[in-house]
């Protein structure tokens, strides 16, 4: 590159590399500034906090302080281990089901199966709402379990579906040939190559299970409290620093799994492919 | 022996290997699953909206002639399609020239600038939610700043404003603008960028003519997303926009879980649907214009 820079040049690179360190700045400052504030010892998250403290993972960490916020975890955690088990098998299930296949209808459903992901969340949460109500059905952890897994199985689809996509179609082929039985190919070649896109999948299931609001909102009632929504009520009536402490945990558990999950199944490559 | 029989026929339909059942019936449970608990729930949204009355007992439009006739459902539209509008302008704003930058960054790079994109993303929506009630507050990171540097003579008011909830939104939502953003970038060919250069094109004319229009399929994924996302935020809507600036989720939930106007609530959720798509159809198709464009 012996050419020398131009204007236009300087102009390009202070431009875009600007709006770049504002974009860096607007994603990882917040997350920062979270877990900052967890260790602040200011009542009206003044920021920067005047002094450090650990009273506010201590009132969290308090059984008789915060028995509903544990109880809320406990509830999210539970809903979400069983939401994405579900949505994994249906959701790997339906990969294999409709990976190979070139007709309209398997498009449409693909297209059908990955709609939760756009279509708005709040709606199908009141429509979940009024469908259980009329079916004579009280909210309960099982219906969130049910709501939850409707909505991140697109996620396991996605990931299983590309990972079948790069699956050679010769290994089928010569398991076949060699005598094996669709259930064992599937067992002994299929299932081992996509596995890690599965779980890739799974992971953000997950994620997105313990996360979710719009569904939750409209199914959880007093005995079955989730965490999002506890921590909205929090933020909504007084300003708890306790929703810092419980951020503070909860970035803490995502970078730990994130990483884990990175050295797995190289989790980041398969979100952006 | 049913089972033998059953690959048998699949064999003779010409489906080929040996399979115990078509490929296809793999797809059945989720299929069945989602048609009991995701159409139909969507189906009884339909239902709901067409009575007249609060007990559902009366057929009639009475509801949908309140909410279309009444201005201020209409602003209410307005505001949500707008404050979708306005987070995906500034995701893209950003978001666009960090993806140049992952673009030409060295694998090393590139893999820490994908870790700082997906972090957030993992990170629960009220937390993020909650960081910027932090740094919009009145004693929060921003006004203290401002009043540091003499700026303002009084804390700037952040919260409860239009441009508090687009930035805020501008970080929940840029990991949705990027992740398809990066994947249509990292297959641009290097070598077109280097031989624009080598041709004497000027950075700014390699974007454009170059580099832009390749990667339109993955800038209308994200604003998809971004919109569809940010139209629906209803915790961020609420907590840092407050009760004076009223969406659409904050009337569903309102109506729904506080004046128990199931009706109305289905309208308003009716709206959302139907005018999100509507957009989002909208999007794609120019993308698609553009798409087509690019390549004849």
């Amino acid at each position: 590159m012996g050419r020398r820079m131009s204007v236009a040049d300087i102009s390009y690179v202070l431009a875009i590399g600007g709006l770049a360190t504002v974009a860096l700045t607007i994603l990882v400052g917040p997350v920062v500034i979270v877990l900052l504030t967890s260790f602040g010892d200011s009542q009206s998250l003044k920021f920067p906090p005047p002094g450090l403290t650990t009273k506010w993972y201590e009132a969290l960490f308090d059984a008789s302080q915060s028995r509903q916020i544990h109880r809320a975890a406990g509830n999210t955690l539970w809903v979400a281990g069983c939401a994405t088990a579900g949505a994994i098998l249906f959701g790997t299930l339906a990969a294999l089901g409709l990976a190979r296949s070139r007709s309209r209808l398997a498009r449409i459903a693909d297209t059908a199966f990955m709609s939760p992901l756009v279509l708005p969340g709040l709606a199908f949460g009141l429509a979940a709402l009024m469908y259980f109500t009329f079916l004579g059905l009280r909210p309960s952890l099982e219906l969130i379990m049910l709501g939850h897994a409707v909505v991140i199985v697109p996620f396991v689809l996605r990931t299983a579906s590309a990972s079948l996509s790069q699956l050679d179609p010769a290994l089928l082929e010569s398991s076949a040939s060699l005598g094996a039985s669709w259930l064992y190919t599937l067992r002994r070649v299929t299932l081992p190559i996509i596995a890690p896109g599965i779980v890739a999948g799974g992971f953000l299931a997950f994620i997105a299970s313990m996360d979710n609001v719009p569904v939750s909102l409209f199914l959880a009632g007093p005995r079955s409290d989730m965490l999002p929504i506890r921590l909205w009520g929090m933020m909504e009536s007084t300003l708890d620093v306790r929703v810092a402490a419980v951020s503070g945990i909860m970035v803490a558990s995502v970078l730990g799994l994130m990483l884990i999950m990175e050295r797995l199944v190289g989790l980041t490559r398969r979100m952006r492919d | 022996m049913t089972i033998a029989i059953a690959g048998g026929a699949l064999d003779a339909a010409g489906t080929g290997g040996r399979r115990w059942l078509a490929e296809w019936q793999l797809a059945l449970p989720l299929g069945l699953a989602f048609t009991g608990f995701f159409l139909a729930p969507l189906l009884i949204l339909a239902v709901v909206s067409a009575f007249d009355d609060e007990q559902i007992t009366r057929i009639g439009f009475a509801q949908w002639i309140k909410f279309l006739g009444d201005p201020f459902y209409w602003k209410v539209i307005f505001d949500t399609l707008k404050l979708g509008l306005l987070t995906v302008g500034a995701t893209v704003l950003v978001g666009y020239p960090l993806a140049l930058v992952y673009l030409g960054a060295r694998p090393a790079l590139q893999r820490i600038l994908l870790f700082i994109v997906v972090l957030p993303l993992l990170t629960s929506v009220v937390v993020r939610t909650f960081a910027w009630i932090v740094i919009l507050g009145r004693e929060g990171v921003i006004n203290g700043v401002v009043m540091a540097l003499g700026l303002a003579p009084a804390p700037l008011r952040l919260l409860q404003t239009e441009f508090g909830l687009v930035l805020a939104l501008t970080q929940i939502e840029m990991p949705l603008m990027l992740l398809p953003l990066l994947s249509v970038m990292s297959r641009i060919d290097p070598n077109l960028m280097s031989a624009s250069a080598a041709l004497g094109a000027l950075r700014w004319r390699t974007l454009f003519r170059v580099i832009l229009p390749l990667s339109v399929p993955g800038l209308m994924g994200g604003c998809l997303l971004v919109f569809a996302s940010s139209t629906t935020a209803f915790i961020s809507q609420s907590v840092i926009g407050g009760a004076r600036l009223v969406y659409l989720p904050l009337l569903i939930w309102q109506q729904s879980l506080v004046v128990y106007n199931w009706p109305l609530a289905s309208v308003a959720a009716l709206t959302l649907l139907i005018s999100v798509t509507a957009c989002i159809a909208a999007i794609s198709l120019i993308g698609r214009k553009i798409a087509r464009h690019v390549d004849g």
